[in-house]
């Protein structure tokens, strides 16, 4: 039954349950408020949005009143304004007023506010309350004096980010919002408190001081450090990105971002930058123009075409490039005859390659996660992988979802797993193979033959009971699936798990754009859109058979690649190797050119989310020194080698060309999780096998160069941890030093002591300094005491 | 502290150790309870008698008992909860604890009726934190209660299982607001939730829950044993029973005296033995420390009841009675009542957490010869802005103390603020 409400004389009809704030909402009429936020729990404790309700003795605080039928509501009557800046008033005694020296100011709510209900003059006489300063960390700066106790911090870390790092402690007027004592805030989605913030008490600490909200030009954007494609508003002085705030997108990111979204930008203007071409010359570097480097690259490309053969040219493309990047990288490279072309370094298990028929996805909208009854997540770091899709999860689960594990690390997911499963990386095979006949048995269904010899073991019989059961339901694979030397098996049996328990079967995918790679073609015997192209060598091979020469398009061959070592190895032994790149990075060691590319704020371009949208954006500035967008850069390659179809005279008609005009029904076309499937082996290692994922903050080379994220605890250098059953079979204490060797290789760092780990793993993150010496980011290692 | 006994709440205070279970039985204790299980009386005959009785909540708000037992959704399916709210912490008020100290088996009892009629089979009695000796007895009360099967499962070989558990706070005042005090039993910082929802709906733990004073409990069981209405005809209309008020302040006999509600205040002052050393009576605070002063002349026509008080400008509350005589200076004696508010407030809303300190500091100011002469406007202004504006009654307690000092003694504060001392000599509160 829908109820009538008037407020302000406008009549509205909502449902039963609708408060007066959102009925106004409706209705465009605004009621100040500081608590209420329309993603969070009720508080009504600021009483700013009191308003006059007829028949109510007092004031009734519009956040957390329900309409109720005939109801009649003044929001701007000399009653409800009256009580209205009886809130202010209180609210600013003992506000600093600091606003000339407050970062906040001019994008305060309370000095917006205070315009209109404030008085010109304090009645308050006495002292102001001051709050000592709490340390949260290198990411949100904090002056409590300013805050107002609206405890939407607070509420933020309970409801969403799920771990309450913020409280309010003491009482009264002593009360204070503060973290557990001594404590900093390590939340992978801290950030968002300071969006919250509706003072200046919690701002941003790289951004302190560095300009006002006025003098910043707002351009949108999209990040390219994880599937989500999270909007970015990024804002922009002096041709310089300043600050990057989330754009509010319901389907994506709602209104949160990821930390390593909101402060990577700080990477963009490191000291690290490459700002000209340069070009090696009798062992040392020059600075060179573009004309001179561009048709030394082509001079180089086309000489080691002739002598060696085109397919001794190698390409590998970071999947944080943009589709227009990545195509013209691809047809670059074909345009030469060579094939040799892929963005997927830290994949291992190319078997798919030929069983695939479209690109894989997440199987679903972004936005359907948050309503999935029951769901599995294959090989994930969750939270830290896929920060603002661990959210949604832990929404759904926070409606009564059922979540299951089949992975080879717990992690804290802050909320209920119903049934877990922790296996070695090798086990995470049988697992699945378990999860497959354990499904068929409850279903009566003939055990498919993959699966015959499985073992169920009790927690994936669990796990099978629960995704037998609920309506909506999927089966996700994450990044250490994906990496995994076993990947093709894996999917083959999430995928026959999947049909048996009615689940939708998804991909999240590792990398900002690694599923515009696969769009754009910029894999071995695929091009744009899956048609044909022409075939050649993955990322793995073009290491394990090392070429003459190497294109690396974004790509830090040291940090990128799932077996560093050799992916170095092969560079440095290359007779060629030309690397574009935003950065100086390790490339001083083994290029021979080194061209200066346009991050994705200084360059316009499409990504696609692990969903399938393809969403396009704008430079939001200008390309620092002289620094080209890559796109520009490989298309005058393409004319310098006079290759035909390099004539595109904007990144749009790249994409157009490369997508059609209507590339959103294209690509959604494309969008395909299922496999032909590939044979099971059910035998396992008995060997110690590393768990190497790639930590949050050492994803991709801007990440790796934003100076604060460097600083939070979740960028602590990794070390390595083992079962404690592990580390007493190897007379090693936990904390103590081990030699950890992978073939030739080998690392000396501290080992911690572990117990949820399967019992013959080492957890050792790679992608970071102190692990890049090492082999393989799976496969089996050696532990010795140092 | 003088203690008089009565029929309903001290009715075993003659006995000796009339705390003691064999005691309490001795004068009728636990047969009413006996009674329910036996002829399996049902719960709507319950809530019948007790509406029939006029019982009004004894923790301050006067609420009829009867009617808030029948908003519990008895068939609700799952836990329901009752909860005592023996968090007594209103200046003035001590009765609660002599309760549970002299009779805690009626408690005990009224708790495990109340168990019966709504429906809950555990009750958590919430004592604050300052009375550790009283916890400790209603622990014994407790274990007594158990060991004689009065609590449990099958009570006295009934289907009816209940049990009773105390709960220590550490003294928040906050706290003794009922859904701050259900915020604190679930382990969390006691702050008050936002109603609606009720705790009737929506209380301890998610569940329905009922929430009384500790006096109101503990009158249940003689509810229960002698009927509704002679426990009505005890007191007045609208008005029933007896009531134990807290008379504290400038009397020769302080303590707390059982009598019937409609007692005029001249009878209770008699017998609380005066005002001390034969001085003049200058005002009484009726109802604990929130409840706006009253001049004496006025209190000496009111009786002792809801109705009277409230006729009179303030509230009967919990029954404390602060007795003033004339040599009490009201800016010291505000002052030190909105120093507790400021002390109290958890903090949660905006204008008592700032406008408590506020007023303390006005006032504060007044009493050491700061004040300005727009400072009582302005600490009038402060209090209005305060009232009704806060998610709970904390706020409309901090201001209610000034507004009536205001009231009916802004000339007293007129004469700090003018002459930056006391109107009246040798203030002593």
């Amino acid at each position: 039954m829908a109820l009538n409400i008037e407020i302000d004389g406008q009549q509205i009809e909502v449902e039963p349950g609708t408060t007066v704030m959102d009925a106004a909402h409706k209705l465009g009429i605004y009621i100040p408020h500081f608590c209420y936020h329309k993603k969070l729990s009720i508080a009504a404790n600021c009483r700013m949005c009191l308003v006059q309700v007829e028949k109510a003795p007092k004031p009734l605080p519009a956040c957390a009143t329900p309409v109720s039928d005939g109801m009649k509501v003044m929001t701007r009557s000399d009653y409800a304004i009256q009580a209205q800046k009886g809130v202010m008033e209180f609210l600013l005694i003992n506000h600093p007023l600091d606003c000339p020296i407050c970062d906040q100011g001019g994008e305060c709510q309370l000095q917006d506010l205070a315009v209109g209900y404030g008085g010109s003059r304090s009645n308050y006489a006495e002292p102001k309350r001051v709050v000592t300063e709490k340390n949260l960390g290198p990411l949100i700066a904090t002056d409590m004096t300013r805050c107002i106790h609206c405890t939407r911090c607070v509420r933020f870390g309970q409801e969403i980010a799920g771990i309450m790092e913020m409280g309010q402690a003491f009482r009264g007027e002593h009360a204070e919002i503060m973290p557990f004592i001594d404590k900093t805030i390590d939340s992978e989605l801290s950030g968002n408190i300071i969006d919250l913030c509706p003072v200046g008490a919690l701002t941003s600490k790289p951004f302190r001081y560095a300009a006002r909200a006025w003098e910043l030009s707002r351009r949108k954007g999209v990040s390219p450090h994880d599937s989500l494609g999270s909007n970015l508003q990024i804002q922009v002085k002096n041709g310089r990105v300043m600050r990057v705030l989330p754009l509010e997108n319901e389907d994506i990111n709602e209104c949160w971002l990821s930390d390593r979204d909101r402060f990577s930008y700080e990477g963009l203007n490191s000291e690290d930058r490459l700002t000209k071409p340069m070009i090696r010359k009798d062992g040392a570097w020059v600075e060179a123009d573009w004309q001179e480097a561009l048709s030394y690259v082509a001079s180089r490309l086309r000489e080691i075409q002739v002598r060696h053969g085109a397919d001794q040219i190698g390409a590998l493309a970071a999947p944080t490039q943009t589709t227009e990047e990545l195509y013209l990288l691809q047809k670059l490279m074909r345009g030469l005859g060579c094939g040799n072309i892929d963005h997927r370094l830290r994949q291992s298990d190319f078997r798919l390659d030929d069983k695939a028929h479209g690109a894989f996805w997440l199987g679903m909208p972004v936005a359907a996660l948050n309503k999935l009854d029951r769901f599995l997540i294959v090989g994930s770091t969750l939270r830290k992988d896929h920060p603002l899709l661990a959210l949604r999860l832990r929404q759904a689960v926070r409606h009564g979802a059922g979540m299951n594990l089949i992975n080879p690390v717990v992690e804290d997911y802050l909320c209920k797993v119903a049934n877990r499963s922790i296996v070695s990386p090798d086990g995470m095979v049988n697992a699945l193979a378990g999860l497959v006949r354990a499904l068929a048995e409850a279903k009566g269904e003939r055990i498919p033959t993959m699966a015959s010899g499985a073992e169920v073991t009790p927690e994936i019989k669990a796990i099978a009971e629960s995704m037998i059961g609920g309506e909506r339901k999927g089966i996700f694979l994450g990044n250490l699936a994906q990496h995994h030397p076993r990947y093709a098996e894996m999917q083959t049996l999430a995928q026959e798990a999947a049909m048996l328990a009615g689940a939708t079967l998804g991909v999240l995918g590792d990398a900002g754009n690694a599923l515009g790679a696969v769009v754009a073609g910029a894999i071995p015997g695929r091009g744009a859109l899956g048609s044909r192209g022409m075939a050649g060598m993955n990322a793995a091979q073009m290491i394990a058979s090392p070429r003459k020469a190497y294109v690396l398009l974004g790509a830090e061959a040291e940090y990128d690649c799932f077996d560093p070592v050799a992916a170095l190895a092969a560079l440095k032994q290359a007779e060629f190797v030309v690397a574009m790149s935003s950065y100086k990075h390790a490339a001083v060691d083994y290029a021979d050119v080194l061209l200066p590319i346009a991050p994705f704020t200084e360059t316009s371009g499409t990504f696609i989310n692990a969903e399938g949208r393809v969403q396009s954006f704008h430079g939001a500035v200008k390309p620092m020194g002289e620094t080209r967008p890559a796109w520009k850069v490989l298309r005058v390659l393409g004319n310098l080698l006079n290759l035909p179809g390099f004539d595109q005279d904007s990144s749009e008609a790249v994409r157009d060309e490369a997508l059609g005009q209507d590339a959103q029904a294209r690509v959604q076309q494309f969008l395909n999780t299922r496999i032909d499937p590939v044979s099971v082996s059910l035998a396992s290692t008995s060997k110690i096998e590393r768990i190497g994922e790639v930590p949050i903050y050492q994803t991709d080379a801007i990440v790796r160069r934003a100076a604060s994220l460097q600083r939070t605890a979740d960028a602590a250098p990794p070390m390595a941890k083992a079962s404690g059953m592990l580390l007493e079979k190897l007379g090693i204490q936990g904390g103590g030093m081990a030699i950890i060797r992978q073939g030739e290789v080998s690392v000396v760092i501290r080992i911690d002591r572990d117990d949820c780990l399967p019992a013959n793993c080492v957890r050792l993150p790679g992608a970071h300094a102190v692990t890049v010496s090492l082999g393989p980011l799976f496969g089996e290692l050696t532990v010795e005491r140092a | 502290m003088v203690i008089q006994p009565g029929p309903v709440i001290f009715n075993t205070l003659h006995l000796p150790e009339p705390w003691k279970l064999s005691t309490y039985v001795s004068a009728g204790g636990y047969s009413a309870l006996r009674k329910i299980l036996a002829e399996n009386i049902p719960a709507e005959t319950i809530i019948a008698e007790v509406k029939t009785s006029a019982l009004r909540g004894r923790g301050g708000a006067g609420f009829p008992t009867g009617l808030k037992w029948s908003f519990m959704p008895r068939q609700f399916p799952g836990d329901k909860y009752i909860v005592c709210n023996s968090d007594e912490g209103e200046p003035g008020t001590f009765k609660d604890r002599d309760i549970m100290r002299y009779n805690p088996h009626a408690l005990i009892e009224g708790m495990i009726i109340a168990g019966y009629t709504l429906g809950a089979k555990a009750g958590y009695n919430y004592i604050h934190g300052e009375i550790w000796d009283i916890y400790e007895g209603m622990e014994r009360a407790v274990e007594e209660a158990r060991a004689a099967g009065y609590l449990g499962d099958n009570i006295l070989g009934s289907d009816f299982s209940f049990d009773l558990y105390n709960h220590h706070g550490y003294g928040a005042y906050i706290c003794g607001e009922e859904t701050a005090l259900l915020e604190s039993i679930e382990g969390k910082k006691g702050q008050p939730r936002f109603k609606p929802p009720f705790p009737a709906s929506f209380g301890l733990y998610g569940k329905p829950t009922t929430i009384n004073n500790t006096e109101t409990l503990a009158s249940i069981p003689y509810i229960m044993r002698e009927g509704g209405q002679k426990f009505l005809e005890l007191g007045r209309p609208n008005n029933g029973g007896t009531k134990v008020f807290s008379v504290s302040g400038h009397v020769e006999k302080p303590g707390n005296y059982e009598i019937p509600m409609g007692t005029p205040f001249s009878e209770l002052l008699e017998m609380a033995g005066g005002i001390r050393g034969g001085r003049q009576l200058k005002a009484v605070i009726p109802g604990g420390s929130s409840a706006p002063v009253l001049p004496g002349e006025i209190m000496m026509d009111c009786t002792m009841d809801f109705d009277s008080i409230a006729k009179a400008g303030s509230m009967l509350g919990s029954g404390a009675v602060i007795v003033m005589d004339e040599t009490v200076c009201m800016v010291r004696a505000l002052e030190r009542l909105s120093y507790f508010y400021y002390e109290e407030s958890c903090g949660q809303c905006t204008p008592c957490r700032e406008g408590t300190g506020w007023m303390y500091r006005v006032v504060h100011r007044i009493e050491h010869g700061q004040g300005r002469p727009e400072d009582l406007d302005l600490l009038d202004r402060v209090a209005g802005n305060i009232a009704g504006r806060t998610i709970c009654a904390l706020g409309d307690a901090a201001a209610m103390p000034v507004q009536g000092m205001l009231k009916h003694y802004r000339h007293e504060f007129e004469h700090h603020i003018e002459h930056r001392k006391c109107l009246v000599q040798s203030g002593a509160m």
